[in-house]
């Protein structure tokens, strides 16, 4: 027992180096849980190691190839260091170099740069104003830092939808708890009646963010504005996507305004490469579609429309999207210039099924925006509904 | 006295009691099972809708003779519809009844209106405190309940009491059999899932599914349970938005036994695809070629499995959700 438990608490830790969260008290209960198997059995043991230590589908097989390298028998070859490549693997996603047009020292307001970041003062009235309309891709990187700031003062408050939950309150459904209540008390005519309402919770944002080549320019920005929105809200899910779709989420949360694009440079394996938002947005409906999208999320796809795929499968996975989300927003860059219209081919196919067609190339079309999701209708469109292309420009 | 409880000795035992339910349960799954009995904690089973996570509490409750009390979890899931709820329309005649009679003062009007009689109970506050060997306590789909929930529930897996204002604390003598189960359509809180034990039951590999079939759809022929599992086993592979559970599996070869098929074809298995996918899209895209293809190569690996003569190695499950 006592060798088991030394052992089982060099193994908890191999496992936390891993990446894996293993809570300091499951070292014990997987020492309780061994007395009751056969330990003797090498597939017992990992099972019943595994049902107490793992809390997560995702960590099944870090967790398998770690028990086998730490429980085979010494003569094997493997030892822990083979594991390496296995948590870095798990824990920042394929190597990737750093693109230097993203991280490099030149321009980017880097994470050491944060202090000195703080400290710019944003002057004078009419200086904001004109960083409010500057376009994102002509910002200095001076202009840059500030509009971050400013951009971490903008209120995202979406409409918020009702839960199914009842809370005390002004609404049609009587409150017989609290009636029966006035009544013990003697409040022989309670009057008004009281009543509870539902309880409103604010709408979840999913972004789903174009980061191939063609949208570089606005890219640092766009990211940016995905990480102050999560840190406003909290509940916020991030892709980012060129030709193939990531999930930054968790990159995003609990930075607290620190800078986010190192870490998402590292995660992300096809940065500024070609567009096939069709077939990235199949993979979000096949694989995140379930998991991101319940009790009616708001979408937000961040894309320029330039696009390399088929623009049947742009229309068959645009047209399901709009049908499993609350209300589908699709912004552009490009919508800046009044004289853009949206002739690509993808872009074409998409907007039938888009909800909103906005800007994003400046601060004041994220604050309009902001304003928009405040406002949103609480009641889901009806299936029949399609949005008409004029109707399309802007809010 | 009654019978003492059976309780299963080993690992194996378990997995054995649980096929004499008709439930194919494979090693991971009785492990997690086993220890969650022996350490009385819950176990968390996760895994996609119809891989069999409810039927193994029905199978579980009737392998160990105990009662099966289950919770499905929705969206607005509240304590008066998980624990308790006082029966406000049959308090408030009451109070009018005692008004009408004149006279009881405030603290005995709420002491004759708080009885256990105007108590209705609910699934949780039943588990807890139910006579006779503890029972099976299912908490089904709990991501669909939301947040608040989720919290309450922490509270009381973690003494197994529940505290009533009005009439006190109840406290389970032994703790209900806890199993909870999750479609992953939003991640549960991490202190919950440090309560329990975890299990992920995967789709089933074809040895295993065909066991289940030939369990739970003893009138199909042997060539045909093979045929349509190892064509199912082939639609898995297809990129679907939501592809088809064992429960389907199920359905499906009901079905064809129903039609009274022999042998699988590409028309049939396109006419009767509902009952597989259910979704539109993912029908279309299956539906003409593909299908044949799936069947193709299914039927190439139902012949090499046949002339092998393999013997499945494990035990599965399931049966259809009711």
């Amino acid at each position: 027992m006592g060798h088991l438990l030394e052992n089982l608490t060099h193994f908890a830790r191999l496992l936390r180096s891993l990446g894996l969260s293993v809570p300091a008290g499951s070292t014990i209960e997987a020492a309780r849980a061994a007395q009751h198997i056969n330990i003797g059995k090498e597939d017992e043991f990992r099972f019943a190691l595994r049902t107490v230590l793992v809390r997560r589908a995702e960590d099944l097989q870090v967790f398998d190839a770690a028990f086998r390298t730490f429980w085979s028998k010494p003569s094997g070859t493997s030892t822990k260091l083979d594991l390496r490549p296995l948590g870095s693997e798990r824990r920042f996603g394929d190597p990737v170099v750093e693109m230097e047009s993203l991280t490099g020292a030149s321009d980017t307001p880097s994470e050491d740069a944060q202090s000195h970041l703080e400290r710019i003062q944003i002057s004078t009235y009419s200086d904001r104003e004109v960083l409010r309309e500057k376009d994102f891709k002509n910002l200095t990187s001076e202009e840059m830092a500030q509009a971050v700031q400013m951009l971490k003062e903008l209120q995202w408050r979406p409409a918020p939808r009702k839960t199914k939950r009842w809370i005390p309150g002004r609404g049609v459904s009587p409150d017989r708890r609290k009636l029966l209540a006035r009544l013990v008390r003697r409040e022989v005519d309670p009057d008004p009646p009281p009543t509870r309402a539902r309880k409103p919770t604010p709408r979840r944002l999913v972004l789903l963010c174009d980061i191939s080549g063609s949208m570089d320019r606005y890219t640092r920005m766009l990211l940016w504005f995905a990480c102050c929105l999560t840190g406003n809200l909290g509940r916020v899910e991030s892709f980012v996507f060129a030709t193939r779709l990531t999930r930054i989420t968790k990159k995003l949360r609990g930075r607290h305004g620190r800078n986010p694009l190192r870490e998402i440079s590292r995660l992300v394996p096809d940065w500024s490469g070609g567009t096939r938002i069709g077939e990235t947005l199949r993979a979000f409906n096949v694989h995140w579609a379930r998991r991101v999208l319940g009790n009616g999320s708001v979408v937000l796809v961040v894309s320029d429309g330039w696009d390399r795929g088929d623009p049947a499968a742009m229309r068959r996975e645009v047209s399901r999207l709009r049908r499993s989300c609350h209300r589908l927003v699709w912004l552009s860059p490009l919508l800046g210039s009044p004289r853009y219209k949206p002739l690509t081919r993808g872009l074409r196919a998409a907007l039938p099924f888009v909800d909103d067609f906005l800007p994003v190339h400046n601060l004041a079309s994220l604050d309009r925006l902001a304003a928009h999701l405040n406002r949103l209708p609480a009641q889901s469109r009806p299936h029949s509904e399609r949005a008409r292309p004029e109707a399309l420009r802007g809010i | 006295m009654p019978d003492p409880i059976p309780v299963p000795d080993s690992i194996s035992e378990l997995q054995s009691m649980l096929a004499r339910e008709e439930y194919v349960s494979d090693r991971a799954l009785a492990t997690s099972l086993f220890l969650g009995l022996r350490l009385q904690r819950p176990v968390l089973l996760e895994g996609e809708a119809g891989v069999g996570k409810t039927a193994v509490a029905n199978a579980l409750a009737t392998a160990l003779g105990r009662d099966l009390i289950r919770m499905q979890c929705y969206e607005g899931l509240d304590i008066s519809h998980a624990v308790y709820e006082w029966n406000y329309s049959r308090q408030i005649l009451e109070i009018q009844l005692m008004g009408s009679g004149g006279g009881l003062d405030r603290r005995s009007a709420a002491k004759e209106l708080f009885r256990r009689e105007f108590l209705i109970e609910r699934p949780l506050l039943r588990a807890v405190e139910h006579d006779g060997p503890p029972p099976v306590l299912l908490i089904d789909e709990l991501d669909r309940a939301d947040e608040e929930f989720e919290g309450y529930l922490l509270e009381m897996l973690s003494d197994y009491q529940i505290t009533i204002p009005e009439l006190g604390t109840v406290k389970a003598s032994e703790p209900p059999i806890v199993l909870i189960t999750s479609n992953r359509t939003r991640e549960l809180h991490d202190a919950l899932k440090r309560r329990c034990l975890y299990c992920w039951i995967d789709y089933p590999d074809f040895e295993k599914e065909l066991r289940i079939v030939k369990v739970k759809v003893p009138a199909a022929s042997q060539a045909l349970s093979e045929q349509a599992t190892a064509f199912v086993q082939e639609l898995r592979k297809a990129e679907l938005y939501k592809t088809a559970g064992v429960s389907e599996t199920l359905d499906w070869v009901a079905a064809l036994v129903a039609l009274n098929e022999q042998l699988l074809t590409p028309e049939r298995i396109n006419e009767t695809l509902g009952i597989l996918l259910k979704n539109q899209e993912d029908i279309q895209t299956v539906r003409g070629d593909p299908v044949s293809a799936m069947l193709d190569r299914a039927q190439h690996r139902g012949v090499s499995l046949s002339y092998a003569g393999q013997k499945p190695s494990t035990a599965w499950v399931t049966s259809s959700k009711t």
